[in-house]
């Protein structure tokens, strides 16, 4: 798998900064410049998010691309953050573990690399928050 | 607008093709579609080339002019297209070839579908399909093909009750209709234990719940309507062919459980072809994992939501039920080249609609195709039906 340098100068990889509609107070992650709702009418602003949500649903892969090999098994869910926008993440935690409605805060972690010797990349994954 | 139809079409088997090449499945193809349509390559004016990937899978861009050359066709100077849209590329070929003819911009048009999947290994295979999902936001942080679906299982099942002895079912159904059809990959009756046994790829979604890496080529020929019958005796017409988009993050649904693409296109095709859902004698959907052809059923409203799982234990949509999907065995038994899948799937429905699907053969004149690209970002449904 081949990383695009440049998503790792992105901020937004390792904080959850997001935008929001302050028009109709809908939060978005990753950062949306347009509201699908209110399209122009929209007014986005920058909005870091408390990083604190819950598992919407979820997945345990066992078959991973090349970057992710190593890894495997690894928990997968979408999260629902508690400003509402949603997105996809690790979960770090046992297989056993996870369920759906699982409150979970983010965390800074090692991704992978690029191959054994590559450089790392880094990024957001959540554990669980009982 | 001009009213459209099918005048020939052309499949090559599908499966692991180590001794044929990407161009060579074409050719393939299009010979079988042109010789259906006993016409002759001069005669065409236009060339629609489905395929998601080719860049990675053979590393070969420019698959437009390549399948022209290949043909036959580029000093002619054809004018000849590729469409991406991830797994429903094939039926964005469909229906820009019927747009092309329905314009009045062209008269004999080809769609094809085209990808050849087995020269990569399975993590480069995986890496790749995972780029009809959202690359930064989803394949980032691990995100797999596989694993989105999952989620859309798991989200389901805690929803609506759905057993996972259902969702095996509808493998053991495609399989048991693959096993009728000679270009199916597989062509062998599966058990609920066969899936049920197999490996874990993405909980809950085991290896028997997903379509396999596939070779394979499809084309089909339309024509004005008007016209049809000089090429042949059996034209099916296109009586509508509909496009729908949805977010290319599963994450930023409204409903995890529902594609909106495919309520919409599934809404627009109908509208288009002025024909109720009871009118349909049978269905292709895009069954690329068990629970997308639970979803399909549902957001297509041949049922409520909830209802496709207990319908297909009941055999409602076996091939003697009374709505019959995916009777080509689907993606699951016919197997999935990504580009080509949309047009296999126009391919079967013209098949069945002119009798000649043998042992897997459905009495019907209308027949719908559903072909879904990513996990619902892109939807195509087309409605032919028997003139
Ligand atoms: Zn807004």
């Amino acid at each position: 798998m081949s990383v695009a340098r440049f998503w790792r100068k992105q901020p937004q990889r390792y904080n959850l900064i997001g935008t929001r509609c302050e028009t109709c107070g809908t939060a978005f992650f990753p950062p949306r410049s347009f509201c699908p709702e209110c399209r122009r009418d929209g007014r986005i602003v920058e909005h870091t998010f408390a990083g604190t949500g819950k598992v919407v649903t979820f997945t345990v892969i066992r078959t991973a691309s090349e970057a992710f090999e190593l890894l495997t098994p690894y928990v997968l869910a979408i999260v629902e953050l508690d400003e509402g926008a949603r997105l996809t993440s690790q979960i770090v935690c046992s297989p056993d573990e996870v369920f759906i409605g699982m409150p979970v805060r983010n965390v800074f972690r090692k991704l992978g690399s690029d191959g054994e010797s590559g450089p790392l990349y880094y990024g957001t994954k959540f554990i669980p928050a009982l | 607008m001009r009213k459209v139809a099918v005048i020939g079409v052309g499949c090559t088997p599908f499966g692991e093709k180590w001794e044929t090449s990407f161009r060579n499945l074409f050719v393939d193809a299009g010979a079988r579609a042109l010789e259906d349509a006993g016409i002759s390559g001069e005669q065409i004016d236009e060339l629609f080339v489905g395929n998601m990937s080719a860049g990675r899978f053979v590393e070969q861009e420019h698959i437009g002019a390549l399948i022209a050359d290949y043909a036959g066709l580029a000093t002619k100077h054809v004018p000849s297209t590729r469409v991406e849209a991830a797994c429903s590329s094939g039926g964005l070929a469909f229906r820009q070839a019927v747009t092309a003819v329905a314009s009045g911009n062209a008269d004999i048009v080809v769609a094809a579908g085209v990808e050849k999947m087995t020269d990569v290994g399975t993590g480069a295979t995986v890496d790749t399909l995972a780029g009809a999902a959202d690359r930064e936001w989803e394949g980032f942080p691990g995100a797999t093909f596989p694993g989105l679906y999952a989620m859309i299982a798991r989200d389901y099942m805690h929803r609506f009750g759905l057993t996972r002895e259902q969702l095996a079912m509808v493998a053991v159904k495609n399989h048991r209709n693959g096993a009728k059809n000679p270009n199916a990959q597989f062509q062998k009756e599966i058990t609920i234990d066969t899936v049920m046994q197999s490996s874990l790829v993405a909980d809950p979604l085991r290896l028997f719940d997903c379509s396999p890496i596939t070779d394979g080529a499809a084309a089909v020929i339309v024509a004005p309507l008007e016209r049809a019958r000089e090429f042949t005796d059996t034209p099916v017409q296109v009586l509508s062919s509909a496009q729908a988009s949805d977010t290319i993050a599963l994450h930023d649904r409204r409903d995890i459980s529902t594609l909106d693409a495919t309520v919409a296109a599934g809404n627009r095709a109908f509208q288009l072809a002025r024909c109720e859902r009871k009118d349909i004698d049978m269905i292709e959907v895009h069954d690329c994992f068990t629970i997308a052809e639970i979803c399909a059923i549902e957001d297509l409203g041949f049922c409520s939501k909830g209802d496709a799982g207990r319908l297909t234990e009941e055999g409602y949509t076996a091939l003697d039920g009374t709505l019959p999907v995916n009777p080509s065995g689907g993606l699951k038994a016919c197997g999935h080249p990504v580009g080509a899948t949309g047009i296999k799937q126009v391919y079967e429905i013209v098949t069945q609609l002119r009798g000649e699907a043998s042992g897997r053969q459905v009495d019907g004149e209308i027949g719908m195709a559903h072909n879904v690209g990513g996990t619902g970002a892109t939807v195509v449904c087309s409605i032919l039906g028997v003139i």
